[in-house]
């Protein structure tokens, strides 16, 4: 037995390829993120259920090259609480936390002084944290501000659900040979010229039609 | 106590029902007439430092002896083991985030003479943190705290019906539950149930400003941007979010509480209505 949705999302993979555009829309999403704040840098984290660690899945700004890929485990410092309580939190001069500084400092030497956090919501679950650090020291924090960060960790959520889909789907595909046929099938009519792209969704919609598919 | 994994709750907790009144049980049920022509924030908290009141935070763990938040009566940390029983132990990790503390602060500097305790429900692991969640603030309805802090909520559905039962319980044996709304368009609890004070933030300055809202399901909003906090590791720092103004009036609660312990949750939330600074807060 297969789980529910993962024959579409085999599907959806042989046709739509691999996550990378799902990830080049994260970039963007914490690239405009950090630029709209006029903040230093900008991530998402994605909560690993299996080893219930939060792993950085984009990262622009201060501590790019050394953050992306990092983990530290999902109960603990600011990002921990914004995921177990799904909140969002505002934090001015965080250099004074040494949960923090311990957590993600040390390995990069950014520390920032401000950190703005929200969680990634889509439906009951809680997928990660988007984050934007040190904005400009001179401006207050405001609400308006609050709901904007609202509205991004909101494009965020979207954007790593359909990752994290793209992600079941290759993993469906590397493993089981019963369900990544349909993907190869799909894949390779796709690549099909003319008439024998015609014969081959034929051959398909008979095939459909045998399977009890009264569209066809 | 029920079982945390089996969303049970146990009725003997609760008094005999009284689902009707005969004539001569109506004198049993006379209250105390002492209400003022006008309620005044001076009649409802002059004077009241929140001694006798008890306050429990359920967060993330409260750093005890920080400087702004002084002893706790007591910490304990809420797990749930592998058969779905909520354990209950003496917390020797005090706050695992910092934003417990903060938020006991926040009590503290308006009602300097209640009594904090700290109930963590964060820190352990990711994955269970809905039903220590519910064990946690079980836990916390069974004490019989007067005002349960809850700056947290929780989107999962299955969770909701149990929280409601909660919350409703809270409500019928006089602990009052302050709950942040949430800041983001979704779905979360408990904050949305009317047994509960929902608090969302305000931008203005003052820590006794406190709004009420017309058009629930928020009902209230307390000061919850840029709110100097102490934070763990005896420090202090400027922060926002809905999770800093729900302590603002878990403050305000305790501070009328400890001067009207007579009063109900129900009466309590019409206080806080007829004090509002945009009802009567003024005068």
């Amino acid at each position: 037995m297969t789980e529910r949705g993962e024959l579409q999302a085999a599907v959806a993979a042989g046709v739509v390829g691999s996550e990378e555009p799902f990830r080049a829309l994260l970039s963007a999403i914490v690239e405009v993120a950090r630029s709209l704040f006029g903040a230093k840098a900008s991530s998402i984290l994605l909560l690993d259920e299996e080893t219930d660690e939060l792993v950085f899945e984009a990262v622009v700004g201060e501590g790019e090259e050394h953050l992306l890929g990092m983990r530290f485990p999902a109960g603990k410092g600011i990002a921990g609480w914004v995921l177990a309580t799904r909140t969002p939190l505002v934090i001015e001069d965080v250099r004074t936390d040494p949960r923090f500084a311990a957590d993600v400092a040390e390995d990069t030497g950014y520390v920032p002084s401000g950190l703005m956090a929200a969680p990634l919501l889509h439906g009951e679950r809680a997928l990660g944290v988007l984050e934007v650090l040190d904005r400009p020291e001179a401006s207050l924090f405001s609400l308006h501000e609050m709901e904007l960060l609202g509205l991004f960790a909101n494009q965020a959520a979207i954007a790593v659900d359909l990752l994290l889909k793209a992600r079941r789907a290759e993993r469906v595909l590397a493993g089981k040979d019963d369900l990544s046929v349909v993907a190869r099938l799909a894949a390779a009519v796709d690549a099909l010229e003319a008439e024998r792209r015609e014969a081959g969704l034929q051959l398909l919609r008979d095939l459909a039609a045998t399977l009890g598919d009264r569209r066809s | 106590m029920g079982d945390v994994a089996g969303h049970r709750w146990d009725a003997s907790q609760a008094a005999l029902p009284a689902w009707s009144l005969p004539k001569d049980a109506v004198d049993r049920i006379a209250l105390p007439a002492e209400w003022p022509e006008q309620v005044t924030r001076e009649w409802a908290f002059g004077g009241s430092t929140g001694r006798g009141a008890r306050v429990c935070i359920l967060d993330s763990g409260v750093e005890a002896g920080h400087p702004s938040v002084g002893e706790l009566e007591r910490s304990v940390v809420v797990t749930v083991d592998e058969a779905g029983e909520a354990v209950v132990a003496e917390d020797t990790e005090g706050d695992v985030s910092g934003h417990g503390t903060a938020c006991a602060g926040i009590v503290r500097a308006l009602a300097p003479e209640c009594s904090l305790a700290s109930v963590r429900v964060l820190g352990a692991n990711f994955a269970g943190s809905g039903a220590v969640l519910l064990a946690g603030l079980r836990y916390a309805v069974e004490q019989g705290f007067d005002v349960i802090n809850m700056s947290l909520s929780t989107t999962k559905k299955p969770f909701a019906a149990v929280l409601h039962e909660l919350a409703d319980s809270a409500y019928f044996r006089r602990s009052v539950l302050v709950a942040s709304a949430h800041n983001m368009p979704v779905e979360s609890y408990p904050w949305r149930f009317s047994s509960v004070i929902s608090v969302g933030s305000h931008e203005e300055p003052d820590p006794l400003a406190y709004f009420y809202n017309p058009t629930p399901p928020v009902e209230f909003f307390g000061r919850g941007v840029n709110v100097q906090v102490p934070w763990s590791g005896g420090r202090r720092l400027t922060v926002s979010g809905n999770s800093f103004a729900t302590p603002h009036l878990s403050a305000i609660c305790a501070l009328i509480l400890a001067k009207h312990p007579e009063l109900t949750p129900f009466q309590l939330k019409n206080v806080l209505y007829l004090t509002a600074t945009n009802v009567g807060g003024g005068r």
